[in-house]
């Protein structure tokens, strides 16, 4: 057996937990939003939103690095709060896997809500539910499912991320070094027994993950 | 519809005969951190001898990766020694033609001026919270600020606030946007042709780490093109090594 240093693979899980929680959060507002709208500012917020799918994660990451810095506005605003710098540390990491794994988040449960259509909202409406009534008993519900691969898809591409968490993370092991950097400086380093110990595991874990959620996906149809 | 098709072909057919008519091209792979040096080298070399360059950046590691694995390349300007080496024992480069075309030195910079003292104290004082440094395992510049803190017996003590980047461009990137207060890098990458680069910085003294020696070698693919040999030979020539030294190599 190899010594392998297994710290990247809890860093890469909790990251990817708090991140996807995070953007459950943040999601749903935005994609209720962007579901119920019907103003100018839809298309370009959806458009915004989508952004990450088409930037390179060197570029998003490169940005980060900029905002975070102790010049950029970011940097300016935490070190004013006395929070400090936050580029090199974990909590940096989270703001940038929520950036990068936004559309991910966003995109599926915008499809949920749509797809709800607004007849069971007027429904309940004339019955005198008030809209946060109507939100939490009719649309989280009938939503279910797209919370489901809403989760499974940001928990996984969080998982998956380099590009971006090798710029903003400085590469510290205990720290900021996830899976996907340390699986590229094994390689990089010609140690190809740890590289595949660690990226045979990355594509067994995240099979898993899309089998779950593939498998769920067809129940439920066959459910409806 | 037909002669359409006709004149389609032929046009096509010109365009890839062309440019074979007049010189020929030679396919060069070149490490990342050569390329503002090799613009300008290249730019040279094709208004003596007519020869194009068509010139590939990267890193050292992914294209001797590449050449093993049948890339089309002539000549190879590596970052290290250790990778012509190889593939000349693999058979994949010319025995023989394999020499040093640069030299890199190491910088302990900050954008800031005052930061950085000119003996490099501020090491031990430590008054940073981070220094970014490229990854020595798989760069060559980052093995050299490896091989300087461990003299100065300071590489333990530093851990905690080691930031370390892919490579030395990114260690560049984490000291140039302020993340880190000072990093280890390249001289070349503070070089704007002659004009002297802002902030503050300590030129590491060689005595402190291996020389960075680069290497060029004439890959196997390249054996036969006379343009190949040629540029090698001016590479080695007083007006290219006059344009190496512009940009912060020996």
């Amino acid at each position: 057996m190899i010594a392998l240093e297994l710290s990247p693979v809890w860093i890469t899980l909790e990251l990817a937990l708090v991140t996807t929680a995070l953007l459950l959060v943040i999601g749903t507002p935005l994609a209720w939003w962007l579901a119920q709208n019907t103003s100018v500012f839809r298309a370009p917020v959806g458009a915004v939103v989508a952004l990450p799918l088409v930037l390179p994660p060197t570029v998003i990451g490169f940005y980060l690095l900029v905002l975070l810095g102790p010049s950029g506005p970011l940097g300016k605003l935490t070190n004013s709060l006395g929070i400090g710098q936050l580029s090199f540390t974990f909590t940096g990491l989270v703001i940038g896997s929520v950036v990068y794994s936004l559309p991910f988040v966003v995109q599926p449960l915008q499809n949920a809500f749509e797809a709800i259509g607004s007849r069971p909202l007027e429904a309940a409406a004339t019955l005198r539910a008030g809209p946060w009534n109507r939100f939490f008993t009719i649309a989280l519900p009938l939503a279910k499912s797209g919370y489901f691969s809403a989760a499974v898809l940001g928990f996984a591409h969080t998982v998956g991320e380099f590009g971006v968490v090798l710029m903003i993370g400085g590469n510290i092991p205990g720290r900021t070094k996830v899976l996907s950097v340390a699986i590229y400086d094994h390689v990089e380093a010609l140690e190809y027994t740890e590289a595949h110990w660690l990226a045979g595991g990355l594509v067994v874990f995240s099979f898993v993950v899309l089998l779950l959620m593939y498998s769920r996906r067809r129940r439920v149809r066959i459910g409806v | 519809m037909r002669s359409l098709a006709v004149t389609v072909i032929a046009m096509v057919g010109l365009l890839v005969l062309t440019p074979g008519a007049f010189a020929t091209d030679v396919k060069i792979a070149v490490a990342a951190n050569f390329t503002p040096p090799m613009e300008k080298i290249a730019a040279l070399f094709f208004k003596e001898t007519g020869h194009k360059l068509v010139i590939s950046y990267g890193a050292t590691g992914k294209f001797y990766a590449q050449i093993k694995n049948g890339a089309p390349f002539e000549i190879f300007l590596a970052a290290d020694q250790k990778h012509p080496q190889r593939l000349i024992a693999e058979k994949l480069a010319v025995a023989g033609t394999q020499f040093t075309y640069a030299i890199g030195k190491i910088v302990l910079w900050s954008p800031k001026l005052n930061v950085v003292d000119p003996d490099g104290a501020i090491l031990g004082s430590g008054d940073f919270k981070h220094l970014a440094i490229a990854n020595p395992k798989i760069a060559p510049y980052g093995a050299a600020a490896e091989e300087v803190l461990k003299k100065k017996d300071l590489w333990q003590k530093l851990q905690p606030r080691l930031v370390v980047g892919e490579n030395i461009a990114q260690a560049y990137q984490f000291v140039a946007t302020g993340n880190a207060e000072l990093g280890f890098v390249a001289l070349s990458q503070l070089k704007k042709e002659n004009e002297p680069s802002a902030g503050s910085a300590w030129a590491v003294p060689q005595e402190l780490y291996s020389p960075l020696k680069q290497d060029a070698v004439l890959l196997a693919k390249g054996k036969a093109s006379a343009a190949a040999k040629q540029f090698l030979a001016f590479l080695k020539s007083k007006k290219a090594t006059a344009l190496t030294r512009v940009f912060g190599y020996e």
